[in-house]
């Protein structure tokens, strides 16, 4: 009793637990609330900015491996030095090496300097010819084997600036660092601003980056993706020749026809181990099956195909079934109805019904096939290769390759900045073709996509 | 004839079975297909089967068993101890091969006449300057009973080329005649042919049975090679990791478990709270179009290839962390480490864990939370204290997929982590992992007698190991959570 009558006094004189005035509790209840959901949009935003921190720093990097400098000035072909005997015999002119090129190449920009009255003072004629690409020589070679008509004329010849001249238009090498660097003097910078303002070393559009084969350390500026770009491309092909009719088989098979036993469930739980199993341990197993007891050949496109293929079918397997199940029963009973056989049924109407949804998921495993790396390197992907493969009926598959993740990883291991760039750049192109692929797919699935 | 050839043969044929079979078929009933049990085009793809099949399978086999058979008569050429060693007797065929093979070009360059090729023996001036002449390169003097064991190489081939092409061709026809007999209206080619695409479907089937078969066998015999050189009981429990290629290495796995493991601690540490954290969110806060547009965006990170992360480990995170963090505060100034990589791998998980978290969530009945909130509770202590405990075990499970990929992950360690093998507790400093160890191990010129390089496969094996095992507990964990609601 007085406790009741103690509990209805306060009130009065205080209204503490009014519905208008919060409490403490109330308050710290709610103010927990309040800290709960900003942890939620705190870990949103965060994943989110470092995605973009992430894209932006590669952009930042790698947009300028697409662009290149060059130098272009005329040269003469002079015939005491290519051809001294004078018959143009072929097998005299391949006598030539690549560094009798390379003198006639740093003698004639530096007489055309003179003659243009562009000058440094105190620049060494070591460090004009220094300025020009290791890269030009062979191409020179390479041009006049190909037609030793061009002995003895002139030509204009466009060869790549230095990476550390091509870093000094981008900004990336600066008058500071380049007092550090001995692999660039002060004087080929300033001599560069002279180039530049008559119009002989020019920056553009580098296709040479998306088609020339990888270079050595010592040339940044003529490394390029050609070979990756196809390597990845026959491993594409061919993961989508060796997956695609497997894992749709597979699926049709575990959907339609497998019976309730072990094997059936055996099967289950291996797809699913397998898709969980590190990348790294395809890449064993491709080293000790495909190269050592198989004896294929080490860094070949179709090794690597045959180990993506067998990491991307469990990925293919699970998205064909899912498409394969979204298919009603309806349909089946219809032709099962009709007087189809089983067999019928599934592949005159379940499979081109489930088709779209087989197709959108072999674009996606065959987009996170294309980024595959570590699988890559034991099999020996990462070799340095600057021959191109041959035709895909040639035996292509079989020559060695890079791919394009590879290419991205032996980049970044080198020590010249200006493979960092190429790195990034590479990246772009790769993402470039991930961003297509999977509009590719969104697109299927947007244009074929049912509801039952 | 050549294997080309032959599958072009096979090829013609199969297609002649198709197109005799079907005409046979439609034949029998005058036109009639109604009378036939099965659609002509069935009768034609049983011919085309029978034509093919057999044939391909022989020709496989045969292709398979030939060089066996071959080296095994071959060993007769050579002294017992020669060809005891495995891996000497490889290298002894391989030259065998070769020589056969330089031979060959001999032969086909008009530099040796057939006759001389069978006949040219060691003592009649070098053998290997003949065939370098041919454009054969070979690494040392040819030994007459490695020439001896190439010329019967070479005749023993020859016959297996005539024998090969002899038995497909005889199966193909025979395939194919078989075919055209049993065709008739009554024959029942469907079943036949569906029996047999059934068959292919289980075939297709087995390959990721095969493919974990391949796996655990190619790693086991590696991995038990390398014991014979190397005691386990060193391998499991040596504290140092210091490889020699010149011997005397110390291959303990301690150090590279310990990196592997404290990396991956550190990536689950980044990814746990905030997948954890974005996933409650979008589940139980976020109105549809913001959901719409955020999930999409987190998994996009899911779709970027790791060696993105790598570089972006390399170039951006590893410099920031030393300059920001680990020079001032003098916990060493090295840019790959510990936390580089465990950073990045953490936000390389954010997806997976969100995506996986955020299913799980919205599995958990809502009456439980109509009954949470209808009880006075916010919505947060709604969350904490009944929708996170109800999909704990499902969270577990993805936590620990998250940790056996985090365990698995090669590219952003390889890239960020370094390369020294050290147990240490800083994690400002480089430490190294299982994955950088087996890459580095393998990758360049390697020689597979050396414990060095086999370690890898002893590495790899623990990897699996570790990684299956991780992931088998966590199916079992969400398995029994799934059944406690459905």
């Amino acid at each position: 009793m007085t406790d009741i009558s103690a509990a209805g006094a306060v009130p009065a004189t205080k209204p503490k637990n009014s519905l208008f005035v919060q409490d403490d509790l109330t308050r710290r209840r709610n103010a927990a609330e309040t800290r709960f959901k900003y942890y939620g949009i705190v870990a949103i935003v965060l994943s989110l900015s470092v995605l973009a921190v992430m894209l932006f720093t590669i952009f930042r990097d790698g947009t300028s491996a697409f662009r290149q400098a060059s130098v272009a000035f005329p040269i003469t072909l002079e015939a005491e030095i290519l051809d001294p005997k004078g018959a143009r015999d072929p097998a005299d002119l391949a006598k030539v090496t690549t560094i009798g090129y390379g003198n006639l190449i740093g003698q004639q920009f530096a007489n055309f300097l003179i003659a243009e009255g562009i000058a440094v003072e105190g620049i060494s004629d070591k460090d004009i010819s220094g300025m020009i690409s290791r890269d030009a020589p062979g191409r020179l070679r390479d041009m006049v084997l190909a037609d030793p008509s061009l002995i003895g004329q002139t030509i204009d010849f466009n060869a790549y600036a230095t990476g550390r001249i091509d870093g000094y238009m981008k900004g990336r090498v600066t008058l500071e660092t380049a007092e550090l660097d001995r692999n660039v003097s002060l004087e080929q910078l300033q001599l560069a601003d002279k180039l530049i303002a008559a119009g002989i070393l020019t920056s553009g559009f580098n296709t040479g980056f998306l088609t020339n084969p990888d270079a050595s350390d010592q040339r940044p500026e003529s490394a390029g993706l050609g070979v990756a770009i196809i390597g990845s491309l026959y491993m594409m092909m061919l993961v989508l020749i060796f997956t695609l009719p497997v894992g749709v088989a597979a699926s049709i098979y575990l959907e339609e026809f497998a019976p309730k036993n072990r094997l059936t469930d055996l099967i289950e739980v291996n797809i699913s181990n397998l898709a969980a199993v590190p990348s790294i341990v395809f890449g064993i197993l491709g080293l000790a099956i495909f190269i050592n007891f198989a004896g294929l050949p080490q860094s070949s496109s179709l090794v690597g195909a045959l180990v993506i293929s067998l990491m991307t079918l469990p990925t293919i397997i699970i998205a064909t079934r899912a498409a394969i199940r979204a298919v009603p029963p309806s349909i089946r009973d219809a032709a099962l109805g009709v007087g189809a056989s089983k067999m019928q049924t599934v592949f005159h109407h379940v499979l081109p019904l489930a088709m779209p949804g087989i197709l959108t998921g072999t674009i996606l495993g065959l987009a996170s096939a294309l980024g595959e790396t570590a699988p890559l390197l034991l099999i020996g992907m990462v070799a340095f290769v600057t021959n191109y493969p041959s035709g895909p009926f040639d035996g292509g598959v079989l020559d060695p390759a890079t791919a394009l993740p590879v290419q991205v990883y032996s980049w970044a291991s080198r020590s010249d900045p200006a493979f960092i760039e190429r790195s990034s750049g590479a990246i772009i192109v790769l993402l470039a073709f991930l961003v297509i692929m999977n509009v590719a797919a969104i697109l299927l699935r947007r244009r074929f996509e049912r509801r039952w | 004839m050549s294997v080309f050839l032959l599958l072009v043969v096979i090829a013609v044929l199969s297609v002649a079975g198709y197109v005799l079979c079907r005409q046979r078929a439609l034949k029998s009933v005058d036109g009639n297909i109604r009378r036939l049990h099965s659609l002509p085009g069935y009768y034609g793809w049983f011919g085309f089967i029978l034509a093919s099949v057999p044939a391909l399978l022989a020709l496989a086999l045969w292709l398979i068993i030939q060089p066996i058979v071959i080296e095994r008569q071959l060993s007769g050429f050579f002294p017992a101890e020669m060809v005891e060693d495995p891996s000497a007797r490889t290298l002894l065929f391989a030259d065998v091969r070769r020589v056969a093979a330089g031979l060959d070009a001999a032969v086909a360059q008009g530099a040796m006449t057939e006759d001389e090729a069978e006949q040219v023996r060691t003592d009649a001036g070098s053998v290997r300057d003949r065939l370098a002449a041919v454009g054969v390169a070979l690494g040392a003097e040819v030994t007459p009973e490695v020439l001896a064991a190439a010329q019967e190489y070479r005749e023993m081939a020859r016959v297996g080329v005539i024998g090969r092409a002899i038995l497909t061709l005889i199966l193909s026809v025979a395939g194919l005649v078989f075919a055209i007999r049993a065709t008739g209206p009554d024959f029942r080619a469907r079943n036949r042919v569906e029996q047999v695409v059934l068959a292919l479907l289980i075939l297709s089937s087995t390959i990721a049975i095969l493919t974990t078969v391949g796996i655990v066998l190619s790693m086991l015999t590696e991995s038990l090679r390398f014991f014979t050189m190397y005691p386990a009981a060193d391998f499991f429990f040596n504290l140092t990791w210091s490889p020699n290629f010149r011997g005397n290495s110390e291959l303990g796995l301690i150090p590279l478990l310990w990196g592997t493991l404290y990396i991956s601690l550190i990536s689950m540490l980044v990814s746990v709270p905030i997948g954890l954290f974005a996933a409650i969110y979008l589940a139980e806060y976020a109105s549809n179009r913001v959901r719409s547009v955020v999930k999409p965006l987190i998994e996009v990170i899911a779709g970027i290839p790791t060696v993105v992360f790598g570089l972006f480990a390399l170039v951006t995170v590893g410099p920031f962390l030393r300059d920001y963090f680990a020079q001032p505060f003098g916990f060493g100034n090295s840019g790959s480490s510990v936390m580089t990589a465990g950073i990045v791998i953490g936000i390389l998980n954010i997806p997976f864990i969100s995506s996986l978290a955020d299913d799980i969530i919205n599995a958990v009945p809502q009456s439980m939370r109509d009954g949470s909130l209808g009880l006075g509770a916010t919505k947060s202590e709604t969350i904490k204290k009944v929708v996170l405990p109800a999909a704990l075990p499902g969270i577990m499970g993805a936590v620990l997929m998250a940790a056996s990929r985090a365990i698995g992950e090669t590219m952003i360690v390889t890239m960020g982590a370094g390369a020294a093998a050290r147990l240490d507790l800083n994690p400002f400093e480089a430490m190294t992992t299982i994955t950088v160890k087996i890459v580095s191990q393998l990758t360049g010129d390697t020689e597979f007698n050396s414990p060095e390089t086999l370690v890898a496969f002893a590495l790899g094996m623990s990897l699996f190991v570790i990684t299956l095992g991780l992931n088998i507990l966590a199916l079992w964990i969400v398995r029994k959570y799934r059944e406690q609601y459905e």
